[in-house]
């Protein structure tokens, strides 16, 4: 067997990185309020419960409202510096990036309350808006991280000739480059949609009065009779999650084979 | 006619890439640049109650300070509080969050890297992809009810305490697993795996195998040609995780709140304290201000002293 002890390693460190997934759904299937061992039989009336939680609706159509126009925006504003970085060379481009990819290791709370400062400075109220302004800044990073990789790979030559039959270089970006960085667009949005979907930070500090589908979730946690039906709706999530990861997976390796690029794996 | 400089500059690559990444710069520097600017600018003003005085003052870093309430128009005294480096429990939890951010990064990272160690070198290229999909998986699902779940695993009547009791080997439950900076280290160290093998993985996948060849070829065991080829080459790797998983987690907030209890509380619970429930923007501003600071002043000491490691590799 190749690899030996690092095999076996590795196969008990993915136990570890699963294992608290693979207790979610033993939980939220579980006919107990109280979440711990022995079990206590099968249920899925946790899962019935969900239905009738108006307060937690809203908080499903905020984040939906959410993620769907910070995946759109932050995939927009990827596109443009994904493209810039990897087609052009241009003074202060370090800079920049550095600056753009900046969130991806800044402390979230720190850029949080950054915003709220600059919300109250500003005098605009906290809404949906200011929590998808905010997710747009966390999304930005990743989108590019997965767009130049779809970029990178892209031929050249491809544009010049173009050029050369007379395209301009708006119709050129919409007939040819578009299309083979097309899976790589809809990674992104598909990752960045999961982002915005689960971050909590941003929206706990810029939501103001609404409530998004973590901020909820926190909020149920104060009452431990709530527990098993927020396990229920996490197993939910965990499992759209999955699937659209999964597909965003299968997207962005077929950009990379369609612009003839070599896989190098991972997302970051 | 002969072009101008303008002229040369209009529709050439540099123009080109500035115009292409302005919209996303521009985005950058008012909702982050400014923001920024903007709590840097606060932590030297005086607190009123709601709204923020522009007076400077250094009383949010040293020194007792004063917050005011503005009545009519006339300021008074409100309240005093203590600037961050002279308030004990600041200190504290800068400190403790300090520790635990370095703890956590060690463990991280060590624990990590066997891993990207297999998927480069043992897995064959055709399932790279799939063993880094699987171990990143975990890392984009539901973060809050992950870091809760780690509170049924470590609770007193939780999975491993029950496991070991069932098992014999324990007769008394281990209370010492939850709510303390044990179980914060755990649950992060969780949180940033994905965060510090990846950067590993892309550093060894770019050493050149003839390279171990070569150390094993001129009569090295597979020990030393890992200390003396492939580590070095695969420091860069090391550091970017180094600092990729300390730097953001010296900030969490959610799961010192969950399973840190009183023990295990960080910073960032300190600044939402400051910010949400006093409304003291100047002060939160100041500890956010002092931990970036901390965090800057660590992440380039690590830099500094891993230099020859990097020297080479600016690409």
């Amino acid at each position: 067997m190749k690899g030996g002890w690092f095999r076996v390693y590795t196969l008990a460190y993915l136990v570890f990185l699963y294992a608290p997934i693979a207790l979610l759904p033993i939980f939220a299937f579980n006919n107990a309020t109280t979440v711990a061992f022995p079990l206590e039989g099968f249920t899925a009336k946790w899962f019935a419960k969900l239905w009738e939680e108006p307060e937690l609706h809203r908080a499903l159509r905020n984040s939906l409202i959410i993620a769907c126009s910070s995946s759109v925006l932050a995939t927009t504003l990827g596109i443009f510096a994904s493209r810039a970085s990897t087609r052009y060379r241009f003074p202060g481009k370090a800079g920049l990036m550095g600056m753009i990819m900046l969130p991806l290791v800044l402390p979230e709370i720190i850029l949080a309350v950054a915003l709220l400062a600059v919300m109250l400075g500003i005098g605009m109220p906290l809404s949906l808006f200011t929590v998808i302004l905010g997710h747009v800044l966390v999304c930005t990073p990743f989108s590019i991280a997965i767009l130049s990789a779809a970029f990178q790979s892209l031929d050249q030559s491809l544009e010049e000739a173009a050029y050369d039959l007379g395209e301009t270089p708006i119709s050129a970006f919409r007939l040819i480059i578009l299309p083979l960085v097309m899976p790589g667009i809809i990674s992104s949005l598909l990752i960045t949609f999961t982002i915005s979907l689960d971050e909590f930070i941003m929206a706990f500090f810029l939501a103001g009065n609404e409530n998004t589908l973590p901020v909820y979730i926190f909020g149920q946690f104060r009452f431990p009779q709530n527990v098993p039906v927020i396990l229920a709706l996490g197993t939910i999530l965990v499992c759209l999650s999955i699937a659209l990861l999964a597909t965003a997976e299968y997207f962005r390796r077929r950009g990379i084979a369609k612009t003839g690029g070599k896989d190098t794996g991972g997302f970051l | 006619m002969k072009p101008t400089a303008r002229g040369r500059f209009r529709g050439s690559e540099a123009a080109n890439g500035l115009a292409m990444i302005s919209p996303t710069a521009i985005y950058a520097l008012l909702l982050l640049a400014a923001p920024l600017a903007m709590i840097f600018a606060y932590s030297f003003m005086t607190d009123g109650y709601l709204q923020i005085i522009p007076r400077l003052q250094l009383c949010n870093y040293f020194g007792p300070c004063h917050s005011y309430k503005i009545v009519d128009g006339v300021m008074t005294e409100a309240q005093t509080y203590n600037g961050v480096w002279t308030d004990p429990l600041a200190k504290a939890l800068m400190l403790r969050s300090l520790i635990i951010s370095l703890v956590v990064t060690a463990t991280t990272v060590l624990l990590a890297f066997p891993v990207a160690y297999f998927v480069s070198f043992h897995v064959s290229p055709s399932k790279k992809s799939l063993w880094l999909f699987l171990i990143t998986i975990p890392f984009w699902t539901s973060y809050l009810i992950r870091v809760f779940l780690w509170k049924v695993i470590l609770g007193t009547g939780g999975v491993i305490n029950t496991g070991l009791m069932e098992l014999g080997i324990i007769h008394e439950p281990i209370s010492w697993l939850l709510y303390n900076a044990n179980s914060v280290v755990i649950t992060l160290a969780h949180a940033y795996a994905p965060f510090a093998i990846l950067p590993i993985f892309v550093a060894l996948e770019k050493i050149d195998r003839s390279l171990l060849e070569a150390g094993r070829d001129l009569g090295e065991s597979p020990f030393m040609t890992f200390e003396r080829v492939t580590l070095p080459l695969a420091m860069p790797g090391v550091i970017s995780s180094v600092l990729i998983v300390f730097i953001p987690t010296i900030g969490d907030y959610v799961t010192p709140l969950l399973v840190g209890g009183p023990e295990g509380r960080m910073v960032a619970n300190l600044i939402e304290l400051s910010y949400k429930k006093l409304d003291n923007y100047p002060l939160g501003s100041a500890i956010a201000i002092s931990s970036m600071g901390i965090v800057v002043a660590v992440s380039l000491l690590f830099l500094f002293l891993n230099r020859r490691f990097l020297k080479g590799n600016k690409a």
